[in-house]
């Protein structure tokens, strides 16, 4: 019975002083004096979540790796003010809770400056919260979606694309004024982007001119049965929200049920070398579609910010099949080594926060960019851009618009060129 | 007590090693273990980094489904591929029960506690009316059924966006950690707290429940039917309850998910995860609770590990595409078959055997 009541005894003892000990652990994390996270005086440290496998990998794989060998380009030139850059991309692909877990170690583990480009409307949804509460700047995320620009709720996120409202509202206002009396249908993801972009579409035309409606999700694969309501809807333009794997499989399904409508697609799912490669010897099906961007076109010969990115292209990242994906990624890194620059030699998050919201960045982009103390969204417009001959090349004004009720206006002016080693200098 | 004393105790089955009373009764015993542990765990928090936290909240949250898939199909002998849609219906009514409490002010982290006996609740209702059917069906068809759970669950949220808004999924409403603790306390060693309490609460109950008259019951049936039915065992009953059971522990486990990523989608409740949790409890060592504890370690180390195993080898970008994603189902489906020809009782199993090995050595030249 006493032995019983000393090992008892014992036990208790080691609880308390285990526990005691605990409560004298390291309870870090007060205000660091001047340590800011993954930045040291020769380093920084960034971080991304992108889906390099699963539904939506189709050419979005090749941003993340574009953006490194843009870096990897800066890094080789002396880096920003003396500091190389370390990217790190952690797969998601493309699912909400591996989402999660990346980022919370990119961010607890790794300790990243900053989470950069992170990609897609679900999965970047998911840590929102988490990188806002934990100070984590979360910049120029990839996707369209209009909850990135909430500056008193999230003011460390910033958006890249055009939201998926302005696309839809200029795609509308192309489809009013060139394509007048054919009956308009929308397919679309059934998230954000999908709604955001209806939403833009709907504005322009009037809600009850958008004859059907239908959307999906990116865990099912098969379109058959929307596609075959929109054919027997007798749609003859469909406006498309779509990712790449599922525009290609949009526009493949409805070649099967033998339904050809105008097709007009979002900038994040209308890349032709991406989509020409899923549809391999049917991609003559792509012929005629339409669509916006806001970035070089990947064809165009003469654009000397498309020679650059080839050229870097080329050189740091493997020659790897030059597309909008590859363009997409390195205007990130080139936008990221802007604001970098304007965050000045002591860099920390904050500066870097309050020198993005200072604005004025012009780079390869046709539309502008609106960064302010109160718009945290991206490029403020597109151009519209069509395949030709399997060609996909720009025609038409820049448009530019607001994702309210504002009216869809020219924007004539040209991007700048870009330096001649193709690093800002300020 | 003498070698000879302590070995003679050990060789008796069960509880009547021990001589006090007190210890004898299993209740007190795994009371006692529960708080050892707790008082352990809660140190390792207080040393581990907010990551480190994180995950081993996540393995505690795994543990509670683990645990009771363990009792369900090492104990029942009932399958189960449905059990991440079953963690899913616990997630999601966390969510929308913490939602809807933070709709009408009522925030403090108190209410938490409502929101997941809430989320226990659901899936228990849930686990009855699929145990119902199950208790009726043997071998691949309750397979079926079960797998059939786990597709249309994750369907239904895209089915009614309204409510769970489709893949895109809820965010969680979550109360910061107790001002008392802190002003700068880590939020990761809140929700270890919390998914620890919760998994130690789980392992308390099921441990006393298979030490019970009807864990006896379980087994019973599980070995025999014909034989439990002879000796008085409701069959139907006792898989019914076992299914129930085991639901709950998956209800809880998915509702402290919910709380430790503060969102909840379908993604995270595909069939992969379904599947993830039989092979963890398989590798783990079917049918103790040790064994799925195992399995929860191994649910979070192995991909952990496989983008580890990725990073060192350095593949050129291309290969790392392809090998990201997907080698942790690779590697995964290896250790489990690796796991059944090398070791059948699982991780949990071998320990048991390489302990008893390391026994017998250490009694030769002791004995007399």
């Amino acid at each position: 019975m006493q032995r019983i009541a000393h090992r008892a005894l014992a036990i208790a003892t080691s609880a308390v002083l285990v526990t005691a000990l605990a409560a004298c652990g390291s309870d870090e994390g007060g205000p660091a004096g001047g340590n800011v996270p993954g930045v040291t005086d020769t380093e920084i440290l960034v971080g991304t979540h992108m889906p390099l496998t699963g539904p939506a990998s189709a050419g979005y794989s090749k941003i993340a790796p574009a953006t490194k060998a843009y870096f990897d380009h800066v890094n080789a030139n002396g880096g920003v003010h003396g500091r190389k850059i370390n990217y790190k991309i952690m797969d998601d692909g493309y699912n909400p809770a591996t989402t999660q877990q990346v980022v919370r170690e990119l961010v607890l583990q790794d300790k990243v400056f900053a989470i950069l480009n992170g990609l897609g409307t679900p999965p970047h949804s998911g840590v929102l919260d988490f990188l806002n509460n934990s100070k984590v700047p979360d910049l120029f995320v990839a996707s369209g979606s209009r909850a990135w620009n909430a500056p008193t709720r999230y003011p460390y996120t910033f958006g890249f694309n055009t939201d998926y409202t302005v696309e839809g509202k200029i795609l509308a206002t192309y489809i009013k004024s060139n394509l007048a009396g054919q009956k308009v249908c929308f397919f679309g993801q059934g998230d954000d982007f999908g709604e955001d972009s209806l939403a833009g579409v709907e504005q322009v035309l009037g809600a009850s001119t958008v004859a059907v409606k239908k959307t999906y999700v990116t865990s099912n694969t098969n379109v058959a049965p929307q596609l075959g309501e929109l054919k027997a809807g007798g749609c003859q333009v469909v406006v498309l929200a779509t990712v790449p794997g599922f525009t290609s499989l949009a526009i493949g399904t409805a070649a099967r049920l033998g339904f050809k409508p105008t097709w007009l697609v979002s900038g994040v799912g209308g890349d032709y070398p991406t989509l020409a490669a899923q549809l391999g010897e049917n991609k003559g099906l792509l012929e005629g579609m339409l669509g916006v961007n806001y970035l070089p076109s990947a064809a165009a010969s003469d654009d000397q910010w498309t020679a650059l990115f080839r050229k870097i292209n080329d050189e740091r990242n493997g020659g790897a099949a030059f597309d909008g994906n590859i363009v997409y990624g390195m205007a990130v890194g080139y936008l990221f080594v802007q604001a970098l620059l304007a965050a000045g030699k002591n860099l920390t998050r904050q500066g870097l926060i309050d020198a993005i919201e200072r604005g004025g960045f012009k780079g390869p982009g046709l539309a502008p960019l609106r960064f302010s103390k109160e718009n945290h969204s991206g490029y403020g417009g597109m151009r519209m851009i069509k395949v030709e001959q399997g060609k996909q090349d720009y025609f038409g004004p820049t448009y530019e618009t607001d994702s309210a009720g504002g009216p869809v206006n020219e924007y004539p002016e040209a991007p700048p060129a870009p330096p001649a080693n193709g690093i800002p200098t300020s | 007590m003498t070698t000879s004393q302590l070995r003679a105790r050990l060789s008796m089955p069960g509880p009547m090693r021990y001589a006090n009373p007190l210890i004898r009764s299993t209740l007190l015993r795994h009371l006692l273990f529960a708080v050892v542990a707790g008082a352990g765990l809660f140190a390792l928090t207080g040393a581990l980094g907010p990551f480190r936290n994180y995950q081993l909240a996540t393995v505690a949250a795994y543990l509670c489904a683990t645990a009771g898939l363990t009792v369900l199909t090492g104990l029942n002998g009932q399958l189960s591929l449905g059990h991440g849609a079953l963690m899913a219906t616990g997630a999601y009514t966390v969510a929308l029960t913490q939602n809807a409490l933070a709709d009408t002010g009522r925030v403090s982290g108190g209410y938490l506690l409502l929101s997941l006996a809430l989320g226990v609740l659901v899936t228990v209702v849930a686990g009855t009316v699929i145990g119902a059917a199950a208790a009726r069906l043997r071998g691949p068809y309750l397979a079926g059924v079960t797998l059939a759970v786990a597709v249309v669950v994750p369907a239904l949220t895209t089915t009614f966006r309204g409510v769970f808004n489709s893949e895109q999924g809820l965010s969680v409403y979550l109360a910061p950690a107790p001002e008392s603790l802190g002003l700068y306390f880590p939020y990761e060693r809140w929700q270890a707290w919390i998914a620890i309490i919760g998994a130690l609460l789980t392992l308390l109950l099921l441990g006393n429940l298979i030490h019970s008259r009807f864990g006896r019951h379980l087994r019973a049936v599980r070995d025999d039917e014909v034989a439990a039915r002879l000796a008085g065992i409701h069959v139907g009953r006792t898989q019914v309850l076992a299914f129930v059971v085991s639901a709950g522990c998956a209800g809880l486990g998915g509702g402290l998910l919910a709380v430790l990523a503060q969102s909840v989608s379908p993604g995270a409740f595909s069939l992969t995860l379904s599947l993830y949790l039989l092979m963890a409890i398989v590798i783990g060592g079917l049918g103790s609770l040790a064994g799925a504890l195992w399995g929860a370690l191994l649910l979070v180390a192995l991909p952990a590990l496989t983008s580890t195993i990725t990073d060192l080898a350095d593949p050129s970008a291309a290969v790392a595409q392809r090998l990201d994603g997907n080698l942790s189902l690779a590697i995964f489906g290896v250790t489990l078959i690796v796991v059944v020809i090398a070791a059948p009782g699982g991780v949990q199993g071998l320990l048991r055997r390489v302990g008893r090995f390391v026994g017998a050595r250490w009694r030769v030249p002791t004995g007399r």
